[in-house]
């Protein structure tokens, strides 16, 4: 309670930037983290076509935004976030015969037909010439929701709401289905647990949550819609967040999001700072890069289940430290 | 119900041209033990991946509970009743012993995913009762203060015991143990021993269930089958078979 009634007054003491470039990207991050986490983490179906559901949501309530704009805008999100749940399904649809390597690549198949269907046609864009398009403003209950304030108050809510709702179903029969899943599906469906269904409610729940992301990645972040803001690299940086934050986990997805947007800022300080500008910038990105890589290599070998496994530890040490 | 809860007609199954099982034929009364028995790779394991439903036998028949199927899925099978644990671990490893244990009673849920993600009444009533119902199976395996533990960190012995809790909280009519004391001291056997005759004789439970230690497999069935190389050489109590000269054989190796 405390935590979030710091968050909301955040906007009364952060400046714009904070709230537009850090704030809103981190938790609209660990919101699609999260969407991943209930396919990959908890049900273990992996995925890298959360770039291309994420287009999905946001295409979605564009067009929901546009078509129905007597929509209440909550009620858009949930539609595009529905949608693109079903277009989820779909897409899982390979996972009821094949799993691992080969699901990955199915749904890379996905990734690749979504970034090109929404090049393709111009219905989606609603015919606009440039290839982005800029977002209908956003209002609710007659409040304006366009200043940088009002867009992080209507991502966090979305946020808060979401991950409560995630945070129940994955201790839910619907969760320990999909764990069961997980860890053994062969045993899983000798027992009688529907295998099949239980994949595809993850595909939908997980979609659903993803487009929900999309679309306030899309409205309350970059202002426009754009497939190219959600292509393979967003997928993979996705994936990258639900590793290094702890797969398996709602906590996890906060740490992965905040560590996939907090470093790279903190290392263009850095190097800002230590290098006085001597060093190119060029260099420095090829530079964050290779640091990520090497730490997903670490956080793969040495703790598989992530940061949210490495703090629930400290913090069990400081306990019994503290108790002694 | 009266009659047979379960009876076999002319099974065969074959793997590649390997016969695994050959025209087998056999019944298990309602409310007994009833042991299979016979060297490795006499076809035991494939045979209860036949009755429920995770092999498709070449021909023959499968008759439970009067029911006769040519071919039955593994949930069709565990719908109806039959339960089973794995001669291998086969639990879901990241879960505690409650958990594993609840996974066996999804079979039985009535609630949506809607109902789970908003927690509706009727999901709390049902988690409750679910609950109650895993936590006296766990009271009656001995699982107690193992309850909240994950499963992967439990000592083998103890993870045996949570594969037949995961089988025996639903309630099943017919419950299909492989190898349910492989790899134990005499001491887990003794305990594992005494909780299936209780499951037995509390529960009703009709069990099936294959084993190789032969003082084991005297002292808790009712009937013993005794397979070799897929066909059935022995068929009787536990004493009959004993004597049964082919059984022996089949056993010691002799010519056959």
């Amino acid at each position: 309670m405390v935590l979030l009634a710091a968050l909301a007054g955040i906007p009364l003491v952060a400046n714009d930037y904070w709230l537009n470039a850090v704030l809103i990207p981190f938790l609209i991050m660990s919101l699609t983290a999260l969407g991943l986490n209930l396919l990959m983490g908890y049900a273990g179906q992996a995925s890298l076509g959360s770039g291309g559901f994420m287009s999905v949501g946001a295409y979605a309530t564009y067009n929901l935004l546009l078509r129905l704009p007597e929509l209440p805008l909550p009620v858009s999100l949930l539609l595009g976030g529905i949608i693109s749940g079903l277009v989820g399904v779909v897409a899982g649809l390979p996972s009821l015969r094949i799993k691992g390597f080969y699901l990955v690549a199915s749904t890379l198949a996905t990734q690749f037909l979504l970034e090109w269907l929404f090049n393709q046609y111009g219905w989606f864009s609603n015919y606009s010439t440039s290839s982005s398009i800029s977002a209908p403003r956003l209002a609710f209950l007659g409040h304006d929701l366009s200043s940088p304030a009002g867009r992080y108050l209507l991502t966090l809510a979305t946020v808060v709401v979401v991950t409560a709702v995630a945070a129940r179903l994955v201790r839910s029969q619907t969760g320990r289905t999909w764990m069961a899943i997980r860890d053994m599906d062969t045993a899983a469906s000798v027992i009688g647990i529907p295998v099949s269904a239980g994949k595809l409610k993850a595909f939908f729940v997980s979609s659903l949550v993803i487009g929900i992301a999309g679309a306030l990645w899309a409205f309350a972040y970059l202002g426009t819609v754009d497939a190219r803001s959600f292509n393979l690299d967003r997928s993979f940086q996705v994936m990258f967040a639900i590793i290094i934050g702890g797969m398996g986990s709602v906590r996890g997805n906060f740490l992965g999001a905040a560590f996939m947007i907090f470093v790279p800022i903190l290392l263009d300080h850095l190097g800002g700072g230590v290098f006085g500008g001597a060093v190119d910038p060029g260099q420095l990105e090829n530079f964050q890069k290779a640091l990520f890589g090497a730490l997903i290599v670490w956080f793969l070998i040495k703790e598989p289940r992530g940061l949210a496994a490495l703090l629930s530890r400290a913090w069990t040490r400081l306990a019994s430290r503290i108790n002694r | 119900m009266s009659g047979p809860i379960l009876q076999l007609r002319d099974v065969s199954l074959s793997f590649q041209g390997i016969k695994a099982l050959n025209a087998l034929s056999f019944e298990v009364a309602r409310g007994e033990i009833c042991a299979l028995i016979g060297p490795n790779g006499a076809g035991k394991s494939s045979l209860l991946n036949i009755i429920n439903g995770v092999y498709r036998a070449d021909s023959g028949s499968v008759t439970f509970n009067g029911e006769r199927f040519i071919r039955i899925r593994p949930a069709h099978a565990a719908h109806l009743g039959v339960g089973r644990t794995f001669q291998h671990n086969a639990l879901f490893r990241h879960l505690s012993v409650l958990d594993n244990v609840l996974a066996g009673l999804i079979r039985h849920s009535r609630t949506t995913l809607l109902e789970h993600a908003f927690g509706l009444g009727r999901d709390r009533r049902e988690s409750r009762e679910f609950k109650r119902r895993a936590d006296e199976i766990i009271a009656f395996l001995d699982l107690t203060r193992h309850r909240d533990t994950v499963v992967a960190t439990l000592p083998y012995g103890v993870q045996k015991r949570v594969d037949l809790a995961r089988a025996l909280v639903g309630r099943p009519s017919l419950l299909l143990l492989d190898e349910p004391m492989a790899g134990m001291n005499q001491d887990e056997k003794h305990v594992m021993s005494r909780l299936i005759l209780e499951t037995n004789a509390s529960l009703g439970t009709t069990i099936v269930l294959i084993e190789h230690d032969m003082s084991v497999v005297m002292g808790l069935s009712h009937h013993v089958v005794v397979l070799d190389y897929g066909r059935k050489v022995g068929d009787g109590s536990p004493e009959e078979v004993r004597k049964n000269p082919d059984v022996i054989s089949a056993y010691l190796g002799t010519a056959h």
